[in-house]
């Protein structure tokens, strides 16, 4: 199984196994890391489960699609190049390891 | 009583059978208390027959999820109400987003989520903040009041149709349109009949206010309109888009903001959590839409024979969801009955779900957000003194009259 080391704000760390196809922001909503809220459930409709992905992983994710570019232009804490919607993110064996930052707020 | 009538055969091998209930879910009796009924539809089966309409149900988390997650088995082109557009007319011409399948709803729900997305939302925020705190004091001011007109219907009227654009004239034809609308989602009962019947006056303003003359440079009607030049939709499509803001997006705010008033004013532990922490509105806004569910059911289409939960569904049958239900079935949610509103709100299916949930979402939360937080503040107290009236309608939730007494934090 793969795993997902979480970097809360505070820069306190979790490592969490996922399961293959679950998201990352499945991934943390079951897992109680409340720094992802995920209003929307999932449908990549609010931007609430922004994500700053390690440098290292960046390039190892699928690319992001319009609607994600656009919604993350409204997401409540600074958009960075390494910034992602973490529903948007499914687990699989070759993303073991994979390292997210958690943003301050959500909303 | 929890009897199930009849059970239908087992239509295919290895199919499980439907169980076929007495159960009138646009009955007045059962909107004055749905819960017990809804708790019957879930555990009778996956899948109910209801003999009243002849339509499919599903009240269960997991069926209700699958179905909005399967738009071209369960489609929305032959009308999320219970009339089937392949064999009836449409009392109105169809909408374009709502009642609209893959690929036609993909550009159009494109168009609305640009319009009302969040960094549209930063820009509105302060204006709607500023309006829900002078509301709250000017009903502080006056203690005694009733939280439906002059709270959860006032506050919506008076941010809502200035960001669309709308002239101040004939704003009053924007509720009973709304509650029209989402009548006549319902079967052929008195409900839809008389709201049809009284509707012409109505139908008229929307359709007038939707032209691109007659909405303000920089609101969302603007925008739609704004979204033909750049060819995204032809003009002919800009004013049934406007329309849809305008069907879907108030009177939804006002039974979701009644709703969050209402179980504040029931629930005083939760009112007393959420003036310890104001951050917390948000999330009590949303619960209010789990825990209520101002939008009740919507309809899908089979658009093929498909099996679900165990069950099988013929080609061209109505199903109905019940979102209300699965927002509180205990397979998905502990304490599903408890209003709580530190719960982890996240899949609840009170928008919806999937390709059609709910484009104005951002909005809805933003007008419970900022009223919550100004509430939050400002009173220490919230006591129901009057008779609580219930509004019916065939899909929305709420209430008609909830008199109450603010006092002052
Ligand atoms: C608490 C308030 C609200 C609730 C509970 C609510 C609920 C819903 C639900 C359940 C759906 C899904 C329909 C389906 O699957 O067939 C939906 C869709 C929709 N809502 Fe809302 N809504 C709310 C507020 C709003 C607002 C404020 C707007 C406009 C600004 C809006 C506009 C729409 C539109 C246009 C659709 C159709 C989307 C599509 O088919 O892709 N709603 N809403
Ligand atoms: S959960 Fe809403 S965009 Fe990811």
């Amino acid at each position: 199984m793969p795993t997902i080391t979480f970097i809360q704000p505070n820069n306190q760390s979790r490592i969490i196994e996922a399961r293959d196809g679950e998201s990352a922001m499945q991934v943390a909503t079951s897992n109680g890391i409340d720094e992802i809220v995920a209003e929307c459930g999932g449908n990549a409709m609010c931007a609430t489960c922004h994500v700053y992905v390690d440098e290292q992983w960046i390039d190892r994710l699928a690319p992001m699609s319009g609607d994600e570019d656009a919604l993350l232009d409204g997401a409540a804490a600074e958009r960075l190049p390494n910034s992602r919607l973490s529903c948007q993110i499914t687990m699989a064996p070759e993303l073991d390891g994979l390292i997210l930052r958690l943003p301050d707020r959500q909303i | 009583m929890a009897t199930i009538d009849s059970i239908q055969g087992a239509t295919g091998s290895g199919t499980n059978a439907i169980p076929h209930l007495d159960v009138d879910p646009f009955a007045l009796e059962f909107f004055d208390d749905p819960f017990p009924t809804h708790a019957r539809l879930r555990d009778a089966a996956p899948v109910v027959y209801l003999d009243k309409w002849n339509v499919f149900g599903v009240a269960r988390y997991a069926e209700v999820h699958a179905v909005l997650h399967d738009p071209a088995t369960f489609c929305s082109s032959r009308g999320v109400g219970l009339s089937d557009f392949a064999k009836e007319t449409p009392w109105r011409p169809p909408s374009l987003i709502l009642e609209a399948d893959p690929p036609a709803h993909t550009r159009t729900r494109a168009v609305l989520s640009r319009v009302l997305s969040p960094a549209v939302m930063k820009q509105i925020r302060d204006h709607f903040a500023a309006n829900a705190e002078a509301k709250i004091d000017e009903l502080l001011e006056r203690r005694s009041f009733d939280a439906i007109s002059d709270l959860a219907e006032s506050y919506p009227l008076s941010v809502f149709p200035d960001a669309m654009g709308l002239k101040k004239e004939g704003r009053e034809h924007l509720l009973p349109y709304a509650g029209l609308v989402f009548n006549a989602f319902g079967p052929p009962n008195a409900l839809r009949q008389e709201a049809i019947e009284r509707s012409a006056p109505h139908q008229a303003y929307v359709q007038e206010q939707c032209q691109r003359d007659n909405l303000a440079p920089g609101g969302f009607g603007a925008c739609i309109h704004a979204q033909v030049d750049t060819g995204a939709i032809t003009a002919p499509e800009a004013p049934l888009l406007v329309r849809s803001l305008l069907s879907a997006g108030i009177d939804t705010t006002v039974n979701g903001i009644g709703a969050a008033i209402y179980c504040l004013a029931r629930f005083p532990d939760q009112l007393a959590r959420l003036r310890q922490d104001p951050a917390l509105a948000r999330n009590a806004f949303e619960e209010a839409v789990r825990f209520e569910s101002p939008v009740q059911t919507f309809f899908r289409t089979t658009t093929r024979d498909v099996e679900i939960g165990g069950s099988r569904i013929g080609e061209g049958e109505k199903v109905l969801m019940f979102l209300a239900s699965a927002n509180r079935d205990p397979r998905r949610w502990d304490n599903p009955d408890q209003y709580d509103i530190t719960r982890r709100t996240s899949g609840h299916v009170g928008f919806g779900s999937g390709i059609h949930m709910c484009v104005g979402q951002l909005v809805a939360r933003l007008e419970g957000e900022v009223l919550l937080t100004a509430l939050a503040r400002k009173v220490g107290g919230i006591e129901i003194t009057g008779p609580v009236k219930r509004r019916y309608n065939n899909t929305l939730r709420g209430l008609e009259s909830l008199p109450v007494t603010f006092t002052p934090a």
